[in-house]
């Protein structure tokens, strides 16, 4: 086992990481380790992403100790990328993370200077700045290259033969070619954020910024003819905790009243509700998906004004109740009754073919899934009908009765390739009450819907 | 092109004068005592006489909506979750045999009683419901008169029909415009004696502004989007399904 990092006290005592734990202990007895969690790693990584969003929306992990953030245009608010480096470095500490930082035209050249000395001048960095193969880096310093100046000065056709990537490294390294970074969160079509000089310790006074924000976008989604389907609102916390409320919309929409309301549905909808802590300094904004949305026009017929305020309704009970609460059913493509109908979100129009002339409903309005078993069933002929059956601890006297209507099992879809078939009855009580009842094999009856 | 002629039938028994704010179901006798119909736009209130007849209620309940909603708005099913398994769950083959397009039909499922009204009051305020079916699991005392009251008020602005399906006799006053305990009744009987079209014995316990009337015998017409009235021998006879099924 090694040391793959030590604390500020265990480096004054003279222990680095690689050290053996052995040797480690050997050398300062009241060693306390512990043993590498790169869950924990990535999850805290994953958290310090997340609150870099308050910089730029290109932010990138580095695993497992790093990451890049793509200022491109965001540095306006700051003055300078040192100014965002000190704050994000005093965040950082206040958490208890040390940090260095540093940048760069290229996040080669960002990672350089952070990871190997703030050189003003690329070409001072070691070698090892440029992280290629430890062998190639071994055998660079054999050569007498100390400094990626040194490698800069011989030609590069030559490196390229000798080591592989290890020019395209170099001029990466030199803000020769600038690559673009995976962001953790690609950079929403729209977006609107606004940080505080000091944070503000009330929820609602951080929802009346977001309601600037929505205008705000909404602006500049009209501007483009577009409309939201998804806003995330996400509130910073001075802490560096980060709350996010994210919106969908049925319909593309720039309605700054309607999301509003969505959002304010959202977070009365919270199971906890919103800590501030000690209070919030930035409220962002992203309109995450946008899609085509013609400008308004004047005079809608009533028609397509129902549409809409259905669309309104659907979309303000998705976001209190889950969209999986909200649904529509479809015909299903099968003639065993618990598939004969599908699911379907709200915002769906199923095609379902009307019902024969003069018939009377041949299937039940409520079907009972799973079907339930029911007892006592007297039936005359093995293969007729019943005449008294008992369920939910009642008897009921059958007068009225159609059936069997066979419903074979789907051989073709099952792997065993088998399942019985059911027999299905249509049966009326003495008082009227019409049941759907199956009989399976010989004797097994179950009660599979009740009819209006 | 079927639903146009539903609509034309419709608009035959919907009263005249007005916006129709009240719509025939189609048994005189009961839509005299009705004062021309059910009115929409109000909160009616209704529930099975004995727990058996959950499906007979479900089915009215619906067909109500039905007439309230027209052949074209839209209905939302506004249901408790925790009571949907026993009595099973709303099956689509089974909405269109009672000439409810499950197409126009929106399920909403809330989680217990009182999200389930906070969902009412939305969606009876809502322009774009025509009528609304809420069923709550069991009898809550959250549902009230103030709860009632609110619910109308609702309705009254949106011209919503609210049809709450209570799972048992309330027991306790109400806001509602009318009441209805409902059961199956027998059916006329098919060919062979197969059960036939829906039936229902509906009494109208109480209406505001209006005497209760006795139980009748209704019988659904899918084809027509009406009830006829059973108890008259006249109109079991000539619309009875022995004749529409030979």
């Amino acid at each position: 086992m090694r040391l793959t990092a030590v604390g500020r006290a265990a480096l004054q005592a003279g222990l680095t990481p690689g050290l053996t734990l052995a040797d480690a202990r050997a050398r300062a007895p009241a060693l306390h380790a512990v043993e590498r969690d790169r869950a924990a790693e990535a999850r805290l990584l994953g958290r310090i992403v997340a609150g870099c969003a308050r910089y730029t929306p290109a932010v990138a992990a580095e695993p497992p100790d790093g990451l890049v953030l793509d200022a491109t245009g965001c540095l306006e608010p700051w003055g300078d990328a040192t100014a965002l480096a000190d704050d994000l470095l005093d965040r950082l500490a206040a958490g208890g993370v040390a940090a260095r930082a540093g940048h760069g035209g290229t996040p080669q050249a960002a990672r350089a200077r952070a990871r190997f000395g703030d050189a003003p001048d690329l070409r001072d960095l070691p070698v090892a700045a440029l992280e290629a193969a430890p062998d190639v880096t071994t055998a660079l310093r054999r050569a007498g290259l100390r400094t990626v100046g040194d490698l800069a000065r011989r030609p590069r056709a030559l490196l390229a033969a000798r080591f592989g990537d290890l020019a395209l490294r170099l001029a990466r390294l030199l803000e020769e070619e600038d690559p673009r970074i995976t962001p953790a969160r690609t950079a929403p079509p729209v977006a609107a954020s606004r940080r505080f000089a000091e944070p503000i310790g009330r929820v609602e006074d951080a929802f009346a910024v977001l309601r600037d924000l929505v205008a705000e976008a909404a602006v500049t989604l009209a501007e483009r003819q577009q409309g939201g389907r998804l806003f995330a609102a996400r509130l910073f916390r001075s802490d560096g905790h980060v709350a996010a409320l994210r919106v969908a919309t049925g319909r593309p929409t720039r309605d700054p009243a309607l999301v509003m309301r969505l959002f304010d549905e959202r977070l009365a909808a919270l199971a906890d509700p919103l800590d501030p802590g000690f209070g919030f300094d930035a409220v962002r904004l992203d309109v995450a998906r946008a899609e085509p949305l013609a400008p308004a026009q004047e005079g809608l017929d009533a028609p397509a004004d129902d549409r809409e305020a259905l669309g309104d309704l659907l979309d303000r009970l998705a976001t209190r109740l889950g969209p999986a609460r909200i649904r529509r059913l479809g015909p299903g493509d099968s003639h065993i009754p618990e598939c004969a109908e599908e699911v379907l979100p709200a915002g769906t129009a199923p095609a379902w073919q009307p019902a024969g002339e003069g018939e009377p409903p041949l299937r039940p309005l409520r079907l009972l899934h799973p079907p339930e078993p029911v007892e006592a069933v007297l039936f005359e002929t093995p293969d007729g009908p019943p005449a008294r059956f008992r369920w939910a601890g009642i008897d009921f006297r059958v007068v009225h009765e159609e059936g069997p209507e066979r419903i074979a099992a789907e051989w073709w879809r099952r792997r065993d390739r088998g399942g019985q078939p059911r027999d299905y009855f249509r049966v009326e009580d003495e008082a009227g009450r019409r049941f759907w009842l199956f009989r399976r094999g010989q004797a097994a009856w179950f009660l599979h819907g009740l009819f209006a | 092109m079927p639903e146009s002629a539903r609509l034309v039938h419709s608009s035959c028994h919907a009263t005249s004068g007005g916006a129709s704010l009240r719509v025939g179901l189609g048994a005189d006798a009961l839509d005299r005592a009705l004062n021309g119909g059910l009115a929409r736009g109000r909160l009616h209130e209704l529930w099975p006489a004995h727990p058996s007849d959950l499906g007979a209620a479900t089915g009215f309940a619906l067909m109500l909506a039905r007439l309230a909603a027209g052949p074209t708005g839209t209905i939302v099913y506004l249901a408790e979750a925790r009571g949907a398994h026993r009595a099973g769950a709303l099956h689509g083959p089974g909405l269109v045999e009672i000439g409810v397009d499950p197409a126009r039909l929106v399920l909403v499922e809330a989680p217990d009683a009182r999200e389930l009204l906070r969902v009412a009051a939305d969606v009876v305020r809502s322009p774009a419901v025509a009528a609304a079916v809420l069923a709550p699991a069991r009898p809550t005392p959250l549902l009230d008169l103030t709860a009632g009251r609110r619910l109308t008020l609702f309705a009254e602005r949106s011209g919503a029909t609210a049809l709450l399906l209570a799972a048992a006799d309330p027991a306790q006053p109400s806001a509602a415009a009318t009441r209805w305990r409902v059961a199956a009744a027998p059916s006329v009987p098919l060919d062979a004696g197969a059960p036939g079209h829906p039936a229902f014995l509906a009494e109208l316990v109480r209406q505001r502004g209006g005497p209760p009337a006795p139980p009748a015998r209704l019988e659904w017409r899918r084809d027509l989007a009406r009830f006829t009235d059973l108890s008259q021998p006249v109109a079991a006879v000539a619309g009875g399904g022995r004749v529409a099924r030979a």
